[in-house]
């Protein structure tokens, strides 16, 4: 990989829970090449989200390294290296406010307004007649689009993406691939997309990662992870998940 | 008062007990060991108020106003055991109020610089920033606990870790100060204050007392703002980490 953007290297993280220790991730090494669209998928509870909050230093690993643009992550300004590497959360988190506040807030925090927010609504598909209106009441779905928009303000050279369509139908899904794949081409931001919908992660990805039992599991080009993987523990996962569709 | 008037004002206790038992309340054990604490901790502060007027000296006036804002600050930082420092905080804080009040207090020469004014005034001082603080590391807690995702959220935006708190900070701030003001606004139509109370039954002009009431109604409004401010700015570095991570509640 001539141009790394993101390499992790033997991560391990683990979480309390209650008095037991359960380890999560149980060191990962993988590299991600920059301008790559990566897909993420994995089952339920693997360490998925927990994958890209280190990413940005939202969590610390307990163990291992995490290089962005050949930098430690602990090596950056955390303000900086933040705005480099954008997250939209699995939960769309909103604040109290409205939709502009929300969009605006990135630039809020550097004390700048935003020019253009239509433009970046236009960009999810939602309407600027929402501008005004209280970012808490919005639908499930349109929180999840606002919050993607919201982190574009930033133009964050990667973009870190936690199941950003889980809540939209077909057509609103399809938007946002376009999207993330216009914005993947034209600027070469690199892309980790964790995502649930294994034909999601087929459309979209140049490579994709199974994440399972704190291991990365396989790591392939993403023609290749789901036309013929090579760990048994691959087939198994996209079998289950195909009979169960 | 004599000694056989104090005797008889332990009816109230008998009455207090009787009433528990008739009713099962259960709250007899409670009762006694309130009165007894009471009866005790008070007669001790008399003795060593007396002690300290009648030595009259700035060390030991010092010294008492120390042990007082150290007493403050263990209580109410048993509500921010999680923050590294909280003890430590808190006492400076009240410390600052404490100088600043009484700053104004002496300098400007509001009332006179003797034992007995500095160490009540200061009591309900300290008493009223300490119940402040409490409120403050309850509501902190609270509200950190309710909006974590919207602290992540600004920090993911490349926000400094002050943007990320200071909307609950203030939120925590303001919930604090409620108690205070609201309680100011009926004062006197149904309890006259307890102060007030003590110089009119000593046997003061009641609008003596009055003016001197409403000095400490402005004093303790005053004090219980800075306290929630000060104590605020001075906490809320210690909830995260040096990789600007939430890392307390
Ligand atoms: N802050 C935390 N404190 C304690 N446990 C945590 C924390 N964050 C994650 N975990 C635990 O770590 C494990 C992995 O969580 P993570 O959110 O990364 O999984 P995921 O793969 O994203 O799952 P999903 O597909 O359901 O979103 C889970 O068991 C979760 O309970
Ligand atoms: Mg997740």
């Amino acid at each position: 990989m001539e141009n790394t953007e993101i390499e992790l290297h033997n991560i391990k993280k683990a979480f309390a829970d209650g008095s037991k220790k359960v380890q999560v991730l149980n060191g990962i090494s993988a590299k991600v090449g920059k301008g790559t669209l990566l897909t993420i998928v994995g089952p339920s509870g693997s360490g998925k989200s927990t994958i890209l909050s280190l990413c940005n230093l939202l969590q610390t690993p307990d163990d291992g390294e995490i290089y962005v643009n050949k930098l430690e992550v602990r090596k950056w300004d955390v303000q900086e290296l933040r705005r480099y590497v954008g997250i939209a959360f699995q939960s769309a988190p909103m604040t109290k406010g409205t939709v502009l506040e929300n969009l605006s807030l990135p630039l809020k925090l550097r004390g700048k307004a935003l020019e253009n927010p239509e433009t970046y609504l236009e960009y999810v598909g939602l309407s600027a007649e929402l501008l005004s209106r209280e970012a808490k009441e919005l639908s499930g779905g349109q929180r999840q689009r606002l919050s993607l928009a919201r982190t574009l303000v930033n133009n964050p050279s990667v973009l870190l993406l936690d199941e950003v369509t889980s809540a939209l139908d077909t057509k609103a899904s399809q938007g946002i691939e376009e999207l993330i794949q216009r914005i993947n081409k034209e600027r070469s931001v690199t892309i980790l997309w964790v995502t649930h919908d294994l034909s999601q992660a087929e459309r979209v990805g140049d490579e994709t990662w199974l994440i399972k039992d704190g291991q990365l599991v396989e790591g392939a080009p993403t023609k290749q992870f789901f036309s013929e993987p090579k760990d048994e523990r691959t087939k198994d996962f996209l079998n289950l998940l195909r009979s169960s569709l | 008062m004599n000694l056989t008037a104090i005797i008889f004002s332990f009816v109230f206790v008998i009455l207090a007990l009787f009433l528990s038992n008739a009713f099962r309340l259960g709250l007899g054990k409670d009762i006694i060991i309130t009165c007894i604490r009471a009866t005790i901790q008070l007669f001790i502060v008399g003795y060593i108020l007396k002690f300290v007027f009648g030595f009259d000296h700035p060390f030991v006036i010092i010294l008492m106003l120390l042990i007082m804002i150290l007493v403050a600050a263990k209580n109410a930082a048993q509500r921010g055991k999680e923050i590294p420092y909280a003890f430590w905080k808190i006492f400076l804080t009240i410390a600052v109020v404490e100088i600043i009040t009484q700053g104004f207090l002496l300098g400007l020469k509001i009332v006179p610089a003797e034992p007995q004014y500095i160490i009540s005034i200061s009591g309900m001082i300290i008493g009223n920033s300490m119940i402040i603080a409490n409120l403050f590391l309850n509501r902190l807690k609270a509200e950190i606990e309710m909006r974590r995702e919207e602290i992540e959220l600004v920090l993911s935006l490349g926000g400094s870790v002050k943007q990320s708190i200071f909307p609950i900070l203030k939120q925590s701030i303001r919930a604090s100060l409620i108690p205070t003001i609201e309680g100011q606004k009926t004062i006197g139509l149904v309890q006259l204050p307890g102060m007030m109370t003590g110089q009119i039954i000593a046997g003061a002009d009641p609008i003596q007392a009055v003016k001197f009431q409403l000095l400490i109604v402005f004093l303790i409004m005053s004090a219980a703002t800075l306290t929630a401010i000060i104590l605020g700015f001075l906490i809320y570095p210690s909830l995260f980490n040096k990789e600007q991570q939430l890392e307390v509640f």
